[in-house]
């Protein structure tokens, strides 16, 4: 016996969430998400991403639209019925009970004889790395541990979906990276469901098979951490997913899927992601400008920044500023010193003007 | 799997639990009131057949109350749908109507058929003579009422009402109905009461003369004469308001906030009046002040100042009130006080306000709730105060007085109880409305749950000075009282004969080992063993009830909760006086008919006390985050478990709390107990009352000693069982879920 996986999809049709009579936090949604894949709900705080995932959950019933967890519509499902269980930003652990006692909780509910609710209980903390720990009180485990603890009991009930309100949010930054990675692991190599919120956009890109960013109740874009960073929609996407350059540009002409911009006076050809003739952005992340380039736009270095393994520059151009980094530290730019400044290949995006 | 359990085992065990109810209900309890219930001799008393002690069933068997036999089938319908799914639309709709008429019918026959037969006389019209009649109904009533309730609460949660969850629906319609029953209904009851003539009619004029009455509005203390009871209770009320709770504060400032060292001294010592009957302190005032008092006696020889009664009056009822009433404002205040976050305060300081400003700007204002708070509560503690008035009033007569004697005195007029409860209400209830209104909207919550490892500032010096010595000198006098408590309970006769003696224990207490037992052939046993029991019953009830108001207030959303929060905290704006009128008025007659039986104490501490109770347990739940509830839910628990398993563990010391404070409450409590005490059942506190009304001083005083040792064994013992689990429990939950 072993913990499995009955991973199922979620689907949301048209879903909308109005607390009391005004307040609009999720914006008629649409949303699936596949089987076994870690989905990431991203977005600034305010956005919906966490009622979004209380819905899921169960813990708040949408106000509109349906929802599906595998075949069944879980719409008007209470949370204790969802086969669903949900990591909780505060851990939620029961202080009155032993950490076996937390684990084994969910799984005396799910008619488990007791010697099986044990074995579970032990396997599910084995699979934490909490071996022996099962007497101890939440209150004489680390944060990171409690984080386990908390993780386990999820698992052990092999639920549909597994989801995470913003997990490593109590954890210290090292420890951060040990346990995202350690979550994706077991996410893996069981197989599960799982929707994951964050705010934190390094972690979204981190863990990801897919990213749904959030803005202002409704969904700015979903897709692979790579199609966002390097493909973002919109100029929300772009500043938010990563940092970008949004500099104003004019198309001036368009031939199949290339476009011609002019950048105050400088001439490049890049996809045009059908947009037409006339003014666009560009969003260019700061690696992917091209500096001692030999045609581009001209600046001068405004700010230069040693952060150690790296240089970081403001530039000052005739639109605005620009803002890049580099790896070379050993001969860095100076102050006050003019450059021309190229566009990368690929990397630099068209987005519509706002 | 969880979905799953619930479609391969379709009878719902919880529907069967009350299926079965309610037939053990119709089919084997006795219908109608039996007297002595629990000492079941009853059943070899001709049971089941003798029409007092029969179930519903086998009075309908014998032709006999055929008003009852509608109630068969909504009982047997609920069998139609036992192995339907609770999705199937059918099952809710059966419920439903099974459950809504079977409680309309029981309401309706209840209220219409009475001990004379028809309660309404067009009833009679229409329908001729019963020529039956019928009396309060029991336990098998009762069984049914529940059953009935409960399976049409079944029914509106298998439509859905708050997610299905029929714990929750169950729950909040339960305590609906029971606040209905036992506060509404009484005080609505008492409303007509004082528009009844004497003949039985209604009539505005009969209110008007009543109301209008000079004895109740006069103004004649301003022309040197008397005034109307009226304004001596709400000047006196408005007095006590305010000394109580700027003592209170002074109390709570001085523990929380100042290098003073014998703070635990002064804890204990305002615990003292809580465990105090509130009227042993008038007791003890009359041994200090009264005319043959100690400290009169002494200023008589030493100064050759003439004895007075200055003591009986305004003076000697608000002196009682204050040092009754002050600890009440102090557990008030003291959790306000602490419960200010030190982080603003330190916050304050930082951004260069003194100590002195920071207290006028942060602190003071922080603490506006707690102040409206005990100002409230000691503005209605002292209307409804029954026994220092009664004491020590002399000619200064208050409403609650007046109250009392309009019932049991010689003019037996319940229209004018009614009429003065009804104007005792109005004040309580405007104060209670001047406070919401005083607090408005704003939240006051400082008390993140996040760690706030600050330190309380000290007070400025210049206002720590003053606060301490009037602390120490209230401290000082409070000993003194109850000193004189302790001592006057050993002397002979006071003033007369002050030889020491324990004689008035023994009048009280004695008993004698005989062959057949222990004897208990002191005179206050009866009462002593009534008091415990009850109070032991109520203690426990009150405390559930309370809890599980506050966990519906504090973890439910559902449509009226305001009405619901202002509903279950009404009782709280309602002094104890107006509860004793209105549960006479009320429960004297069919179909619920308990005065004169322990029930109806029980009931009447219940719904005194349950305020406490939702007080406290909302005051610790909203100390539990509440990802703990949903964690649990997403767990797969649902929420009767989630409330068994993770909330209930984590409440115990409010728990004990609400156990203790209601027990002790209700071994002290006289204002509404006086009204509803009968021989069966005399309380400590009326039997007390009444030995001072005989002036017989020692044996009330021993008594009351005795109560007030035998409550500090149980607040002992409850505390140290608090203190024992209070270390199972950590500080785990002070993180918040954004």
């Amino acid at each position: 016996m072993s913990i499995n996986s009955k991973a199922a999809p979620v689907v949301f049709n048209n879903v909308t969430k109005v607390y009391g009579k005004d307040v609009v936090a999720v914006d008629n949604i649409n949303l699936k998400i596949e089987a076994g894949k870690l989905v990431t709900l991203l977005g600034p705080s305010g956005c919906g991403k966490t009622t979004t995932l209380r819905m899921i959950a169960g813990l708040e019933m949408a106000t509109k639209g349906s929802i599906f967890i595998g075949d069944s519509d879980v719409t008007l499902l209470p949370a204790t019925d969802r086969d669903v269980s949900m990591v909780f930003q505060s851990y939620a652990l029961f202080p009155h009970m032993s950490v076996m006692e937390n684990v084994a909780y969910g799984l005396g509910f799910s008619g488990f004889d007791k010697s099986e609710t044990k074995d579970r209980a032990v396997q599910g903390l084995d699979l934490v790395g909490l071996k022996g720990y099962g007497d101890r009180l939440p209150s004489e485990l680390s944060g990171g541990q409690q984080q386990r603890v908390a993780v386990a009991r999820a698992l052990v009930l092999e639920p549909q979906v597994l989801l995470f309100d913003e997990p490593l949010s109590n954890l210290d930054a090292k420890l951060r990276r040990q346990v995202r990675e350690e979550i994706r692991e077991i996410q893996q190599n069981l197989g599960l469901t799982v929707v994951y919120v964050t705010h934190d956009q390094e972690e979204a890109l981190a863990v990801s098979d897919e990213i749904v960013v959030m803005y202002n109740a409704g969904i700015a874009q979903i897709g692979s951490p790579r199609d966002l960073y390097e493909a973002p929609a919109d100029r929300f996407v772009a500043d938010f997913i990563g940092e970008a350059n949004i500099i104003s540009c004019e198309i001036v002409a368009v031939s199949g899927d290339a476009a011609t911009i002019n950048i105050a006076g400088f001439i490049h050809t890049l996809p045009s992601h059908g947009l037409s003739v006339g003014p666009a952005q560009l969003a260019v992340r700061p690696t992917r400008l091209i500096m001692n380039a030999p045609s581009g736009i001209t600046v001068t270095v405004q700010k230069a920044t040693y952060v150690g393994s790296r240089m970081e520059y403001t530039f000052k151009a005739e639109f605005g500023t620009l803002f890049s980094v580099s790896e070379n530290v050993d001969e860095p730019l100076k102050v006050g010193q003019s450059l021309t400044v190229g566009l990368d290949k690929i990397g630099p995006v068209l987005l519509p003007k706002i | 799997m969880k979905p799953l359990a619930s479609l391969e085992q379709p009878a719902n065990p919880v529907l069967i639990f009350w299926i079965a109810i309610g037939l053990v209900g119709f089919f084997a309890v006795p219908w109608y009131g039996v007297e002595d219930f629990f000492k079941f001799e009853w059943l070899i008393d001709g049971y089941p057949f003798d029409a007092d002690y029969a179930p519903a069933a086998f009075l309908l068997g014998q032709a006999e109350k055929l008003w009852l036999a509608p109630l068969i089938l909504p009982l047997l319908a609920p069998f139609a749908v036992l192995l339907k799914r609770k999705s199937d639309p059918l099952y809710a709709r059966v419920l439903i109507v099974a459950g809504a008429i079977g409680l309309g019918w029981i309401i309706l026959q209840g209220f219409s058929i009475g001990i004379r037969g028809w309660n309404f006389g067009w009833l009679r019209v229409f329908l001729g003579d019963l020529n039956d009649r019928q009396y309060g109904m029991g336990y098998g009533g009762m069984l049914v009422t529940v059953a009935f309730l409960f399976l049409f609460t079944q029914g509106i949660a298998a439509r859905g009402a708050i997610n299905g969850d029929v714990f929750v629906v169950s729950s909040i319609s339960g305590i609906v109905v029971i606040v209905t029953i036992f506060v509404f209904f009484p005080i609505a009851k008492m409303l007509t009461a004082a528009f009844i003539t004497d003949v039985g009619g209604y009539s505005l004029s009969v209110f008007a003369s009543k109301f209008f009455d000079d004895r109740l509005w006069g103004l004649g203390c301003l022309s040197g004469g008397r005034c109307g009871v009226a304004w001596n209770s709400l000047f006196l009320a408005v007095l006590v308001g305010l000394i109580t709770t700027t003592l209170g504060l002074i109390f709570a400032l001085v523990v929380t906030r100042s290098g003073f060292r014998y703070k635990r001294a002064l804890r204990a010592l305002t615990v003292l009046p809580i465990i105090t009957p509130p009227f042993v302190i008038g007791l003890a005032l009359i041994l200090l002040f009264g005319l043959s008092g100690a400290v009169t006696t002494f200023f008589s020889d030493a100064f050759g100042i003439q004895p007075t009664r200055w003591l009986y009056g305004l003076p000697g009822v608000l002196i009682a009130q204050i040092l009754a009433f002050t600890p009440i404002a102090f557990l008030v205040l003291i959790g306000v006080v602490e419960g200010v976050s030190p982080s603003m305060e330190e916050a304050a300081q930082t951004l260069r306000a003194t100590k002195w400003q920071v207290f006028k700007t942060v602190s003071l204002p922080l603490m506006r709730p707690g102040l409206a708070n005990a100002f409230l509560l000691g503005f209605i503690e002292s209307m409804a105060d029954f026994g220092n008035p009664l004491v020590l009033g002399g000619n200064f007569d208050v409403l609650s007085t007046e109250i009392f004697f309009a019932i049991v005195g010689a003019q037996y007029d319940q229209g004018k109880a009614a009429v003065l409860a009804m104007v005792l209400l109005c004040f309580t209830l405007g104060a209670f409305y001047a406070q919401r209104f005083w607090l408005g909207k704003k939240s006051y919550t400082t008390v993140s749950g996040k760690g706030d490892s600050g330190m309380h500032p000290h007070m400025p010096r210049a206002l720590s000075i003053p606060v301490l010595a009037l602390a120490m000198i209230w401290a000082a006098f409070t000993m003194v009282v109850y000193a004189m408590i302790f001592y006057g309970s050993v002397v002979e006769l006071w003033g007369v004969n002050n030889s020491l003696t324990f004689k008035h224990y023994f009048t009280a207490f004695s008993f004698s080992f005989e062959e057949s037992g222990i004897r208990w052939s002191g005179a206050a046993w009866d009462s002593f063993w009534t008091t415990l029991k009850i109070a032991g019953i109520a203690a426990p009830l009150t405390a559930i009830v309370g809890l599980i108001t506050a966990y519906l207030l504090t973890r439910q959303t559902f449509a009226g909760k305001n009405a619901f929060e202002f509903g279950t905290m009404l009782s709280f704006a309602i002094p104890g006086t107006v509860i004793g009128v209105s549960y006479i008025l009320a429960f004297n007659v069919p179909p619920i008919e308990i005065t004169g039986t322990g029930i109806i104490l029980v009931v009447s501490f219940i719904f005194r006390n349950m305020p406490v109770g939702v007080r406290a347990g909302i005051a610790s739940m909203s100390q539990l985050d509440k990802s703990l509830d949903e964690s649990s839910l997403t767990l797969g628990a649902n929420s009767w478990q989630t409330f068994r398993r993770i909330i209930l563990p984590l409440l115990r010391p409010a728990i004990l709390a609400a156990l203790v404070y209601s027990f002790v409450r209700a071994m002290t409590a006289i204002s509404a107990v006086i009204f509803l005490v009968s021989a069966e059942y005399d309380m400590a506190t009326s039997y007390i009352i009444g030995r001072v009304e005989n002036n017989d001083y020692g044996l009330a005083i021993a008594y009351s000693t005795t109560l007030i040792f035998v409550m500090l064994a149980v607040v002992g013992a409850m505390q140290l069982v608090v203190g024992k689990t209070e270390i199972g429990r950590r500080m785990s939950q002070s993180r918040t879920n954004v």
